[in-house]
């Protein structure tokens, strides 16, 4: 069992401190991905975990043991590095076996674990190649195959796909999946990509400023944010924000725009509060284009600035109460621009947060 | 005329140009080392000819067999000297490359107090010429007792050569992302392995070319080792070319010989060394 857990832990550079006491249990074969915007403290806290930064405060246990102060390869762990970190002067089959041979293992056990590590990432035919005559995508199947190949108790990824293009991103996402499904070990890894952390992680972390904003599976953290940090930065595209003030039994906004407030707020909210209504673009959208509503919803007439075609869905930028916000059409038409549509806001799937706190009210 | 044989013409004209220029630069920078060699092989009627004797007309090894002979056909103890250059400048070499090493390590990976300014005033000690430093080093050398041996000259060209490994050892590392060591501590190796087994093997190309420029200096330096060394025991190639001067003659052809001689492993040293130069750092390993 290779439960990770961070306890209050603290990273002081100098007297600037980056890393806020945190606390994260990790559960064994948990997949869990730390994201947050640059500066965050996520690749800080993976290096700390991995033994490449002293902590300054607070206990790391991997496994039943306190790491705090055990070197890289007392802790039992691999690591996938941004920018592969592959051996130059090595072949693949030498990169892959590199740890085995430190660790002094029989020759014939470290040529079963190179085939087994290669087979799983189909790196047969490079074999005997050096890392220079790979492409992105190969070499960062050899940085994982050279992570596998030790059957460490934790995985550790700091942001291992940001050097790939899109497509082969989205490829090695997946790569990455099937591995966790097949080698089942604790994964932690870090990434500022939100798409990467919905896709891949059993749980979020989302990080900001050194502190933990909210942890939870991606639904969770995609439905309820706990603040308006998490909610804009957790989906694509972004959670829309309508700042506004509660009224006698209804939200008011600016443009003399005025909606129902939403059942779930309703005793939770007082009159003359300031809030910011929240709705992802899937919960706005043109009447007849699919959206169905079970409880509350508005109707709202907007006129569409401009419109983005993606082929299954279109994206809709339009004002309301003098602020830009995004709607989708399913099924789409072609829409032209400065076109008045209406629209059906879903007020049951809304998030109220308070202006001041910035924190959901539910 | 047309534009297009226009064009043609002018970039002919400027390939014509470009080697004219590339052969008078290599001219000055080659004939005076092929001189030295056609002398070795000519007698030094030939070689005080006026006007000069361009073409040979009839070349010998007699200045070799002079050389190579007893004290009284001209001869110098080459041998010795050789032997002397060959310890002193590949100990020297040795030394500077490995204080080179663990300098130029430290100054690209860590970080502590006054590290640029340590780093400047290292550079700052090539600025001093080596010459105004043989009367002092002579003084002191002759008070401990070390002037005329081989350590003295080897701590000599150490203190020489040091800073400058330093800085070129310092370049290479840097280039080297610390990614690599880091990934090696984590697949199981101590920090000196994570050295050893992947930074200096993928440095190696920029440790060989701090070598080869410090042997070279130390080869080649005479200014200081003709201060320094006296006794055939200690003297080096450069300072026995002096072997060939008397009260009132110059001996051109031995002296050339003798230099001949000098430039040999130097260059051979080069051309297996310039290998490893050119095949560089491949850095494959990382994202580029």
């Amino acid at each position: 069992m290779a439960q990770v857990i961070l306890k209050n832990i603290v990273k002081n550079y100098g007297k600037l401190e980056v890393v806020h006491s945190i606390n994260l249990d990790v559960a064994h074969n948990e997949f869990v991905v730390l994201v947050g915007p640059s500066g965050c403290g996520k690749s800080t806290t993976l290096r700390m975990i991995a033994g490449l930064e002293s902590i300054s405060g607070g206990d790391i246990i991997i496994g039943d043991n306190v790491v705090n102060n055990l070197p890289p390869r007392d802790r039992n762990i691999s690591m996938v590095f941004q920018n592969y970190a592959l051996y130059p002067h090595m072949t693949v089959r030498e990169n892959l076996g590199f740890s085995l041979k430190i660790a002094k293992r029989d020759q014939t056990e470290i040529d079963k674990s190179v085939d087994e590590a290669s087979k799983i990432l189909s790196l047969e035919d490079y074999m005997d190649r050096k890392p220079g005559a790979l492409s992105g995508g190969q070499r960062q199947r050899v940085a994982m195959g050279r992570a596998i190949v030790r059957h460490p108790d934790v995985f550790l990824f700091d942001e291992p796909l940001s050097n790939l293009d899109a497509k082969l991103r989205a490829q090695m996402r997946v790569e990455i999946k099937k591995l966790h499904q097949k080698i089942q070990t604790t994964i932690i890894y870090v990434t500022h990509d939100q798409v990467e952390a919905m896709t891949l992680a059993d749980r979020i972390v989302i990080m900001r400023d050194g502190n933990i904003e909210q942890q939870g599976s991606p639904t969770q953290v995609f439905e309820n944010p706990i603040n308006t940090f998490v909610a804009t930065f957790i989906g694509s595209p972004p959670m829309n924000l309508l700042p506004g003030r509660v009224g006698k039994n209804m939200l008011e906004f600016s443009g003399g725009l005025i909606l129902p407030i939403p059942i779930d707020f309703k005793d939770i909210v007082k009159p003359g509060q300031d809030i910011i209504l929240g709705f992802r673009a899937d919960h706005i959208m043109p009447v007849g284009h699919d959206l169905t509503i079970d409880g509350d919803s508005a109707m709202i007439e907007m006129s569409v600035g401009v419109s983005e075609p993606l082929g299954t869905e279109t994206l809709l930028y339009t004002q309301l109460a003098g602020q830009e916000i995004l709607a989708k059409m399913l099924r789409p038409r072609i829409v032209q621009d400065g076109e008045t549509l209406t629209f059906n806001l879903d007020l049951g799937q809304c998030n109220l947060f308070d202006a001041v706190t910035q924190r959901n009210l539910r | 005329m047309n534009i297009n044989r226009l064009s043609k013409l002018k970039s002919f004209f400027l390939k014509v140009s470009h080697h004219v220029t590339l052969f008078i630069a290599m001219s000055i920078i080659c004939i005076p080392g092929l001189w030295i060699v056609l002398n070795s092989f000519r007698p030094t009627v030939d070689i005080m000819a006026k006007p000069p004797v361009w073409v040979p007309r009839g070349l010998n090894l007699d200045n070799y067999r002079a050389m190579f002979g007893g004290a009284g056909e001209g001869g110098v103890p080459v041998m010795q000297y050789f032997t002397n250059s060959l310890i002193i400048s590949c100990t020297s070499t040795i030394i500077a490359l490995f204080v080179g090493m663990a300098g130029g390590y430290a100054f690209a990976r860590f970080k502590f107090k006054g590290k640029n300014a340590i780093f400047v005033g290292l550079l700052l000690t090539r600025a001093v010429p080596g010459v105004a430093l043989s009367l002092p080093l002579f003084i002191v050398m002759a008070k401990t007792g070390i002037i005329d041996t081989h350590f003295g000259l080897i701590l000599v060209y150490v203190a020489m050569n040091v800073p400058f490994t330093i800085w070129l050892i310092d370049g290479f590392f840097r280039q080297i992302p610390p990614d690599l060591a880091e990934a090696a501590e984590i697949d199981g190796c101590t920090r000196w392995q994570a050295f050893w087994k992947v930074e200096f093997p993928v440095a190696k190309a920029g440790v060989a070319s701090a070598g080869i420029f410090a042997f070279l200096t130390s080869w080649n330096e005479y200014a200081l080792a003709s201060q320094l060394t006296r006794s055939t025991f200690s003297k080096t190639m450069p300072v026995g070319l002096r072997d060939f001067t008397s009260e009132f003659t110059i001996n051109w052809g031995g002296m050339c010989a003798l230099a001949v001689l000098l430039i040999i492993p130097a260059l051979i040293l080069t051309f297996i060394v310039q290998k490893h130069l050119i095949s560089g750092l491949t850095f494959g390993g990382v994202k580029g």
